[in-house]
């Protein structure tokens, strides 16, 4: 067990506790940095796809698990994302410019359903968001001059300085590189007083209000900021897919980041990656194992769906800390081993809801 | 020249007058206790102070400023803090954020230097937590430092609310019921505590007690109050032996 002595207030600033955490996630860099050289192309591109919702996922996680706003149209905004970035490259712009662009937008949009759902929360919001995602997902089948509805849209391959992105391993690499801005802008927002302001209004807005927040102004912010990340995480799908149907940004995909954000577990930016591999790895273990299932369960219509519907149900209930929570309860037990008891002298993390990265 | 001023205070809900013009001044300096029965629009008061509610009818100024129509946000940045009756803690995080969240009200970075950590977030942050170490070294709250406060004794939970609101380094404390669920002990400690920042920290308390001892032991005056309306306004023992008081309070006849 490590004891942490500190001697600065500088030192609670830091994204990593001690220099062991930098270790080892610098160790985790250069193993994704190596991995394209390591695996075959299928697994790459499946792993681009991990961080592309783990990007969308730390958005999610930024509203519904710290500012407590459940949003059942994130899906919407990452559609708005990846649209806008086929659009713009068709028009020829630049994808450094694209990006940005595809985030703005989304964000615009994430305010616009911020402003009017203010005064909303719980079931509400999520009945309020759920419609904003079937207008936007509608809005793309229908706006056959921009979108080219059931068409289908096919988006341009972009270039980065002469580099062409096409291909597993370049939206492996462009998408580990967003993924990395977007943990660090949240670990900012995490460790600062907006970060602070959010945790606040989830846990009493009456006090949140009393001790000078603008509640209206960070709820609406918080809504931009996590719909520009999953306006980001839209624009590389788009690349990951190269080919938009208007029909892949409906509410399952929104249930499925929901997933991420509980499965994962509430409240730690750790958790939203986990939360993003088991996400994207169900699928494939379903595959895998549906003609093994008696009779024709495996191919029942509406399989995919069902399970991750029961998993989101079975995790609110009986691990609402979620994979990442488990493993904390798993590493204070090792680390105090033999003398852990439950409840016992160790600060409950298990119940760090609020905690910084 | 009075701290704080209300002039004709009231607020209806429907037909109920949870408060029917109400007038007093509060002088920098004191500690100002609201007292009377259940339902009398003591707490009705604070909301109607920290900008909660909106008064029907009547004005509220503080230093001179008209605070009547200010949004309840900005009330703590210019200097009113409070408290709540039943504790209004940010239970999932630890003492020190709920402590760092009552800086909130001094941030000077904007939203993007945040998000970007930019220098002036960097003071910011090292600022609050000098802040929030003075008022954990003022009420020895050192040992509770990175507890969550959803698993703190109650009355620990009670200073923490306390400290929170010493962060906005107000100019007006209001503390609703500080006493309520602690035992006599704690009551006394409680007590000391708010004769402090009245001395060593020069804070204007305004607090809502139903404890007379407390009362007793540390305000300057009272006001007391039945149905939302003002019975009386004195010192400690004036307003406890007024006979409408003391008829709000046990009942009965009183002569004309």
């Amino acid at each position: 067990m490590r004891t942490l002595f500190k001697t600065d207030y500088r030192q609670d600033l830091t994204i990593w506790r001690h220099r062991g955490d930098l270790f080892w996630y610098g160790l985790l860099l250069l193993i994704v940095l190596a991995l394209p050289h390591l695996l075959g192309v299928f697994y790459i591109g499946e792993l681009g796809a991990v961080f592309i919702y783990a990007i969308a996922g730390v958005g999610l996680m930024l509203l519904t698990g710290y500012t407590g706003l459940v949003n059942l149209g994130h899906a919407a905004f990452l559609g708005i994302g990846a649209y806008t970035n086929a659009v713009l490259l068709t028009a020829g712009w630049p994808y450094l410019l694209t990006l940005p662009a595809s985030a703005l937008l989304a964000a615009i949009a994430g305010v616009a359903i911020g402003i009017p759902t203010l005064r909303m929360s719980g079931l509400y919001l999520a009945i309020a968001t759920l419609a904003f995602g079937e207008i936007v997902s509608n809005v793309l089948e229908k706006w056959d001059s921009v979108t080219h509805g059931f068409n289908g849209l096919p988006v341009p391959i972009p270039e980065i300085f002469g580099y062409p992105i096409a291909g597993a391993t370049a939206v492996y690499y462009v998408a580990l590189a967003m993924l990395i801005l977007t943990l660090w802008i949240a670990a900012n927002i995490l460790r600062t007083p907006f970060g602070r302001a959010l945790m606040a209004i989830r846990d009493s807005e009456v006090s949140a209000r009393s001790m000078g927040i603008n509640v209206a102004l960070y709820k609406t912010v918080a809504f931009g900021v996590s719909a520009a990340m999953a306006g980001l995480a839209g624009a590389l799908f788009a690349q990951y897919v190269n080919y938009l149907a208007p029909n892949s940004f409906d509410v399952l995909l929104s249930v499925q980041f929901l997933t991420i954000v509980f499965v994962g577990g509430v409240g730690s930016l750790q958790g939203v990656i986990f939360g993003a591999l088991f996400v994207r790895l169900l699928p494939q273990a379903i595959s895998i194992f549906r003609d093994d299932l008696p009779g024709n369960i495996g191919h029942l219509p509406g399989l995919d769906p069902s399970l991750f519907g029961l998993i989101l149900v079975l995790t609110i209930l009986f691990q609402p800390t979620g994979i990442y929570g488990g493993w904390l309860s798993l590493k204070a037990w090792f680390q105090d081993f033999p003398l852990h008891r439950a409840g016992g002298f160790r600060r409950q993390r298990s119940y760090a809801k609020s905690e910084r990265v | 020249m009075a701290l704080f001023r209300a002039e004709g205070l009231a607020v209806h809900f429907g037909g109920i007058r949870a408060v029917d013009e109400v007038s007093f001044e509060v002088d920098e300096g004191e500690v100002f206790a609201i007292i009377g029965p259940n339902g009398a629009g003591k707490t009705t008061i604070f909301n109607l102070i920290s900008r909660l509610y909106t008064p029907t009818m009547g004005r509220m100024s503080f230093r001179g400023h008209d605070i009547t129509a200010i949004p309840a946000h900005r009330i703590a940045g210019l200097g009113i803090a409070r408290t709540f009756q039943n504790i209004e803690l940010f239970a999932k995080a630890t003492v020190l954020q709920n402590l760092l969240i009552g800086c909130h009200c001094h941030v000077r970075a904007s939203i993007a230097a945040q998000i970007l950590f930019a220098p002036s977030a960097r003071r910011d942050e090292l600022a609050h937590r000098e802040k929030a170490e003075d008022v954990i070294a003022f009420l020895d709250l050192q040992r509770y430092r990175d507890a969550h406060v959803g698993g703190l004794p109650y009355g620990v939970r009670k200073v923490v609310e306390l400290g929170r609101a010493l962060c906005t380094e107000p100019k007006l404390l209001l503390l609703d019921e500080p006493s309520s669920g602690l035992n006599m002990e704690e009551t006394e400690v409680m007590g000391f505590w708010i004769e402090d920042i009245k001395k060593d920290l020069g804070i204007t308390v305004i607090m809502v007690e139903h404890d007379m001892n407390l009362v007793r032991q540390v305000s300057d005056r009272v006001m007391a109050l039945n149905y939302g309306r003002l019975l009386a306004l004195g010192t400690p023992a004036e307003v406890q032996s007024h006979p409408e008081v003391i008829r709000a309070y046990i009942g009965g006849e009183v002569p004309a």
